[in-house]
């Protein structure tokens, strides 16, 4: 049985498309989810896309997360399904209280646009259950706002429970210990700002998002923890 | 009573402000030699009907803490002062 993907729309958001490509293309099934209904229907997982949700007024994330399926996906999240926000859906995950910490501007204060090379640091998530601790993955970011913080206790916290799902192998944005993406307690909501959906073809130049989207149909159909 | 309210968030001390930094590089260029510490924030103005200043003023402090800033990057300052014809409905 293939895993059924839903992905969120806010005003604003872009990738929504090249998400649903892209969990297509795996085989999997996959519909847009209105952020205006309260519901997520009977989907396996949810993906958080890129974009600028709201327009990003106030902060990345901060309009987000008031939109009616936001209570619908932090219900499904405290169920234990699988939420992947990706770019801006980090943003978003993060200002629900979904996931720990904030994104702030890129040191250097540019905005980024291009490939990054990504560490596995766990496969005990939803992103990465079926990829391999300390495989190297080339990824694209694309991103103003991509500057992971956390307060230092929170910081310690996500090291001692291995909630560091990727690192950046070369630093892009001053993100805090190389940190491009994190996992809840419940390791199945996992928040990370480059952007695996975009790298799910050779035509894409890099096919090293498949390991991550493959993991969340996986996890969605049950086959992988 | 209606009360006029300006808050100023901006980011919390130690956390990075990129754009005060690239500003304050950029003052020797001008010959301002000897400024320090630029931060850039955000400004938001409203107006809030409360029963008295302590009122209005937690409930700005709540709106802050939940909505108008992220607590993990950010701080506030939270000015609110009688409106000028503050006995009028708006």
């Amino acid at each position: 049985m293939s895993a059924r993907i839903g992905v969120v729309v806010f005003p604003g958001s872009n990738c929504e498309h090249d998400s649903i490509e892209a969990v297509r293309s795996l085989g999997g099934d996959a519909e847009l989810l209105w952020h205006g209904d309260d519901s997520v229907g009977q989907v396996d997982g949810i993906i958080v896309p890129g974009g600028f949700a709201h327009g990003d007024y106030l902060r990345p994330g901060a309009i987000a997360r008031f939109s009616p399926v936001m209570g619908a996906v932090q219900r499904f999240a405290a169920d234990g399904g699988p939420v992947v926000g990706i770019c801006n859906g980090f943003q978003v995950l993060t200002e629900a209280g979904l996931l720990p910490g904030a994104l702030q501007k890129n040191a250097g204060l540019k905005f980024l646009c291009k490939m990054a090379t990504l560490r596995v640091e766990t496969t005990n998530s939803s992103l990465t259950a079926s990829a391999t601790r300390g495989q190297e993955l080339r990824i694209p970011i694309n991103h103003f706002e991509g500057n992971y913080t956390c307060d230092k206790d929170t910081l310690a916290e996500l090291q001692a429970e291995d909630r560091i799902v990727v690192r950046y192998v070369d630093n892009p944005n001053g993100s805090v210990d190389d940190i491009a993406g994190v996992c809840n307690e419940g390791r199945n909501v996992v928040g990370l700002m480059p952007h695996p959906e975009r790298a799910t073809h050779d035509l894409l130049g890099s096919t090293d998002g498949i390991p991550m989207l493959r993991s969340l149909l996986d996890v969605a159909a049950g086959v992988a923890v | 009573m209606r009360f006029d309210v300006q808050v100023e968030t901006r980011p919390r001390a130690g956390i990075a402000d990129p754009e005060g930094a690239t500003i304050e590089r950029s003052l020797p260029a001008l010959g301002f030699d000897g400024i320090q510490g630029v931060r850039v924030g955000k400004s938001i103005r409203f107006t809030v009907d409360a029963a008295t200043e302590d009122a209005a003023r937690a409930e700005v402090d709540d709106l802050c803490a939940r909505f108008l800033t992220n607590p993990v990057i950010e701080d506030s300052t939270i000015t609110v002062v009688e409106a000028a014809d503050a006995s009028q409905p708006a």
